[in-house]
């Protein structure tokens, strides 16, 4: 490799991808290229910073200056300005990082200070395409140590001694799961990886195997070594296309320099591994249903025990974990499981990383040690709530998740705190909620999802979340009735207690949490057909203020129901029970004398 | 196939090439790089100390650029700051005294008088 004075990082996420960072990286080779700097400073295309919401971004050495929203015209200036002169483009800089008389590193800026990096620690630092690079970052140092100076009982001590619980969401005990597969005797076992992300909302496995995915190669050499397994699969989603072609590009790589194949570096040891591509149903996120989905059958689950540690892929003894657990593997083994330990809360340690959504200025991706709390997570680092608007809920792990009210912010966040709110940590995801959204409808949204996605081998879960659903339907279109709220509850138990998997285990929990937290709204849609929020269009009712109304009739001519009446210059009236609540009239009004309530 | 000893290799190598983009400690030589300092030849004088520190393998030695400084006259500038010391200020520098401050100044921490701001005048 040649020697750079200058190194400029594009993201190439998926995120910063879609809004034109391609384009970014070609305009800047081409300016460079101008300019005769094409020998001094060299352009990567690189992993997710997670910033996402401020994308794209580009990130330029030594200096680490932090240019966010970053257009493809932008870049000459970038180039002749800071490139060539050595003057940063304080106006392309995100904004967090100008302070008054200096430019602050970007460790200093809230999002990233409250940071630690661990499983994300190359996302946006190396080219994720260039094996050279993630070897420098002591990539494949700790399954060289692993496999020089370690016995496979001393593997699983170690992580077992890590305190890592999968970051899937079950929060399974990792070197646990580890040890059974290795006391499973047989002549042939695998090594999977979960990398079927599917909960909305999510996207740290895809930001990881877009942005390191050799992390994930040495971690599950190492698994494989530790069980005694010579092949693994990664089992990811095929929508998500970059961070195939990357970890496709990283086997390759990996297999030239012999660290997957017969002799891992001259040791004897013997491993390799392909990726499999699903086709994005929910269900193949459940073990035993992915197990299927690799053998070429449909992806059903079934009943366990066996446990995949005895009898998983094509009947050998299997570990499965998730992406974002393998990328914790190699920093465990390199930097001690003490080390690992003394980050986290008693029984959940480590970092977790969260992909923060819905209503907060800072979309994007963030890893922060367990124990953190939502208040730090929602307010500090995420930056809180856009438009002044009042914080209502967030909602953790996605559809197999729950709510979490104002009064439980201060909550220090690791899965049995979460569990004992009634959500669950999940993934990951972290939907944010203010005043404006309502739970009933949230909670719609989740079943309709889970209904769309249950795979119908359980009666429990294919007939009882579409029930449920049916009701959740009636109440948001204003014709819920006494004892809805009861089916409801009495659906959800036994949906809980009788399904055959974790998908229709956790089905109601959306349902359920919100009952808990806001059973008010629920009896507000019911009782007085009203949504508090003003989110359900079938409670909606739309009224003219007469004040303001100066009889232009615009609403009358666009109303496709012909409910609004009046004669020119004296105030119009909605007929409400002709009304379809499309509020196009609102939208029409010129005088703005039209309001929903 | 890699043996051990080779990843370790491509780790060194590799590493030289990419650690600007860690937090670092190590020194920093700064070449004025506006319209002044460029009229004035910073460019040469960049390149020479970029070829030094790669021809040395100086692996915690950042070289970068600044605008302008304000002593247009007195360009091209070289600003070396090395950890825990003093910022030192060359001026109306060329590549030959570009070598003089990485092999004397960077290399062995002995300050080429002669070149620096206070000399001046």
């Amino acid at each position: 490799m040649e020697m750079y004075r200058s190194h400029v990082m594009i993201c190439k996420g998926t995120g910063c991808n879609s809004a034109g960072s391609e384009r970014i990286a070609q305009n800047f080779e081409a300016e460079l290229k101008k300019h005769g700097l094409e020998n001094e400073v060299v352009v990567e295309r690189t992993g997710c910073f997670g910033l996402c919401a401020l994308g794209p971004i580009v990130i330029i050495y030594p200096e680490a200056s932090f240019y966010s929203q970053v257009k493809p015209e932008d870049v000459e200036e970038i180039v002749k300005e800071h490139l060539l002169k050595g003057r940063v483009v304080k106006r392309l800089l995100y904004a967090e990082t100008v302070a008054e008389d200096k430019i602050k590193s970007i460790n200093e800026v809230d999002f990233y200070k409250k940071q630690v990096r661990v499983a994300l620690r190359n996302c946006g630092v190396i080219n994720p395409e260039n094996i050279d690079e993630y070897i420098a970052f002591d990539g494949y140092k700790a399954i060289e140590k692993v496999l020089t100076t370690m016995t496979p009982a001393e593997v699983i001590d170690v992580v077992k001694r890590s305190g890592l619980r999968g970051r899937g969401g079950g929060g399974f005990p990792t070197g646990l799961k580890w040890e059974f597969a290795s006391k499973s005797v047989n002549d042939k076992k695998y090594v999977l990886c979960n990398a079927d992300e599917g909960d909305p909302g999510a996207f740290m496995d895809r930001s990881v195997l877009e942005g390191d995915p050799h992390a994930i190669i040495e971690a599950m050499t190492i698994a494989a070594y530790a069980i005694g397994a010579d092949q693994g699969y990664v089992y990811c989603r095929a929508e998500y296309p970059i961070a195939v072609k990357r970890l496709t590009i990283a086997i390759n790589q990996a297999r030239e320099y012999g660290l997957l194949g017969d002799n891992i570096l001259g040791t004897g040891f013997k491993f390799d591994m392909e990726v499999r591509l699903g086709a994005g149903a929910f269900v193949c996120g459940e073990e035993t249903a992915l197990i299927a989905s690799i053998e070429g059958e449909r992806g059903m689950p079934r009943p366990r025990p066996p446990f995949p540690a005895v009898k998983g892929l094509f009947g050998k003894p299997t570990i499965l974990n998730n992406v974002e657990t393998y990328a914790n593997i190699p920093q465990i083994f390199l930097n001690g499981p003490e080390w690992f330990a003394s980050m986290g809360t008693e029984k959940s340690k480590g970092t977790k990383v969260f992909a923060l959504g819905g209503k907060i200025n800072n979309t994007g991706l963030v890893e922060i040690p367990m124990g953190t709390t939502m208040r730090e997570v929602i307010f500090e680092i995420g930056g809180g709530i856009p438009n002044g608007k009042k914080y209502k809920a967030a909602q953790t792990g996605g559809p197999s998740g729950g709510c979490i009210p104002a009064e439980h912010l201060d909550v220090e966040i690791d899965y049995d705190n979460l569990i004992a709110l009634g959500s669950m940590m999940g993934s990951g995801g972290l939907i944010v909620m203010d005043e404006d959204n309502c739970m009933v409808d949230i909670a719609r949204y989740f079943l309709d999802f889970t209904v769309d996605e249950s795979c119908g081998k359980c009666t429990p879960c294919r007939e009882g979340t579409k029930r449920m659903l049916e009701i959740l339907d009636k109440i948001t279109e204003g014709k819920g009735e006494k004892g809805d709220i009861e089916m409801l509850e009495t659906l959800a138990h036994t949906i809980k207690n009788a399904s055959l998997c974790g998908l229709g285990q956790t089905a109601p929990n959306p349902v359920l949490s919100t009952l808990t937290y806001f059973r008010d709204e629920y009896e507000a849609h019911i009782k007085d057909k009203k949504c508090p929020a003003g989110v359900c269009q079938g409670l909606a009712k739309y009224f003219v203020i007469e004040e303001k109304c100066k009889g232009c009739g615009i609403c009358a001519k666009q109303c496709p129901v012909s409910c609004i009446s009046g004669k020119p210059k004296t105030p119009y009236v909605i007929d409400s029970a002709k009304c379809v609540k499309c509020g196009v009239c609102l939208e029409k009004c010129p005088f703005k004398a039209i309001v929903k309530q | 196939m890699k043996s051990i000893k080779e990843l370790e290799e491509i780790r060194k190598r590799t590493l030289d090439t990419i650690n600007i983009r860690k937090e670092r400690t190590g020194t920093r030589v700064v070449v004025g790089m506006a319209t002044c300092g460029i009229a004035a030849g910073a460019r040469p004088v960049l390149l020479t100390v970029m070829d030094e520190v790669k021809k040395n393998n100086l692996s915690d030695v950042a070289v970068t650029q600044t605008g302008c400084i304000g002593m247009c006259r007195l360009e091209p500038i070289v600003e070396v700051y090395r950890p825990n010391e003093e910022k030192v200020t060359y001026v109306k520098v060329t590549p030959s005294k570009a070598l003089r401050i990485v092999n004397e100044h960077i290399m062995q921490g002995k300050v080429v008088d002669e070149y620096t701001i206070g000399s001046e005048d």
